[in-house]
């Protein structure tokens, strides 16, 4: 499993892995933010804890076509497959190295990120809070989806369609911990509700994943 | 260690491919099938080595016991040679690399990236995974594909050595390997097509 773990991390720094092109992206959508929407701070801070967190998710989304779909196309998954290990664990390791290579340096640029778009200050404990606590389930629903169009060819944009719906209930509790807590206000409970979503989402989703996937291997 | 099928059919796509098939491979022995394009052959391995599930019958002794090789070899071509069989060999929980490039001829190309490779350099690397594996039943779907003579004979030395220590082999391949094998034409297996039977006598 380490070895797995190890050999996507590898993949994803090595030339062509798309290691930060996620965190490229989110940067670039931040920084048009004030291009469409003007200048003015007040704006920018009311509109910044939702931007941020949509501006994360789609970077997560961006980055999900190639958690599977490279390991089809030249066999690995097929070999992985016969392997000892159980699929359950493959595509688990799978969501934990996509969470690596991409949700956690999300989590890292984004109060970075949230300076651009005037963040109140209050706001930055619990953007990085909600985003470390939702980028998780976001790889995992993420492999979930990618596992349901491994061997489509071209099967990103579907994808996209598929997991996005999938996303709303962690986009919807997770941005407004950010908005509760830039604006002051008490976060418990869309904060326990973001953190039942993605304990749900790790526990469950990877049977389901691994299931869906020896199905499309056939 | 005995790998068993019996009254074996196999389905692609939903539909049947091959029908009633039984065979069965002990250790020591390796069995190659044979048969036109299209008949089936890569169906039944993947179904063997466990895929895929059978449409009727049974595949006994495969589970765990299996290392598969199928047209693509699961390579990735930014890293070396070396790391791409250290990676197998981990997953199947074993180390030592260096006999399996030993018996493909790979200790010159292990620094060497697999994307740099020529297709021959590839598939003996591809081959060179099964060596790492430690697993007794090798299924190899073509394994030839791409090889030069010279290749082809190190494979043979390779799947000789592995029956020697107790292994089996049940390969898909048109060439003579030059093996002590027994051959399995899978042609006259070949599924009938179903019987239509949509006549409905209420109807008259």
């Amino acid at each position: 499993m380490i070895a797995l773990l190890l050999r996507d991390l590898k993949l994803a720094l090595r030339a062509g892995g798309g290691f930060g092109l996620g965190l490229a992206f989110f940067l670039i959508v931040t920084v048009m933010v004030p291009f469409s929407v003007g200048p003015q701070s007040e704006l920018l801070a009311r509109i910044a804890p939702g931007v941020l967190w949509l501006g994360a998710l789609l970077a997560c989304l961006l980055s999900l076509d190639r958690l599977l779909a490279l390991d089809w196309e030249d066999g690995s998954l097929d070999l992985l497959a016969t392997a000892p290990l159980p699929l359950e664990s493959t595509v688990t390791i799978k969501a934990l190295a996509h969470w690596i290579t991409t949700g956690l340096p999300l989590v890292m640029a984004a109060p970075v990120l949230g300076v651009l778009l005037n963040l109140p200050a209050a706001g930055f404990q619990w953007l990085v809070i909600s985003l470390l606590l939702g980028t998780p389930a976001l790889s995992v629903i993420g492999t979930f989806g990618a596992a349901l169009t491994v061997g489509l060819k071209r099967g990103g944009l579907l994808m996209s369609l598929l997991v996005m719906p999938l996303y709303v209930p962690t986009l919807i509790f997770g941005s407004e911990v950010a908005r509760r807590g830039a604006e002051g206000m008490a976060v418990q409970t869309p904060l326990l509700l973001l953190a039942g979503i993605s304990a749900a989402s790790i526990a469950l989703l990877p049977f389901a994943s691994a299931a869906v996937l020896r199905v499309n291997l056939r | 260690m005995t790998l068993t099928v019996t009254d074996l059919s196999v389905a692609r796509g939903g539909i049947p491919v091959l029908e009633g098939l039984s065979f069965s491979l002990a250790s020591g022995k390796a069995l190659i099938l044979r048969g036109p394009n299209g008949i089936g052959k890569t169906t039944l391995l993947r179904t063997v080595a466990g895929l895929q599930p059978p449409l009727r019958g049974q595949v006994e002794g495969a589970e765990d016991q299996i290392a598969y090789a199928a047209h693509s070899d699961g390579l990735k071509p930014t890293l070396t040679v070396a790391e791409n069989l250290t990676f197998w060999a981990s997953v199947f929980g074993r180390n030592g690399i260096e006999q399996a490039l030993d018996g493909f001829d790979l200790q010159t190309l292990r620094d060497r990236q697999a994307g740099a490779l020529s297709a021959g350099q590839k598939r003996r690397l591809g081959l060179s995974r099964m060596l790492v594996t430690g697993r007794p039943v090798w299924i190899m779907d073509e394994p030839t594909v791409s090889l030069d003579t010279a290749s082809v004979a190190m494979f043979a030395n390779a799947v000789r050595a592995h029956l020697g220590q107790g292994g089996s082999a049940l390969i898909a391949t048109h060439i003579d390997l030059g093996l002590e094998a027994e051959v399995l034409d899978v042609g006259p297996y070949k599924a009938k097509p179903p019987e239509i039977d949509d006549f409905d006598g209420d109807f008259l």
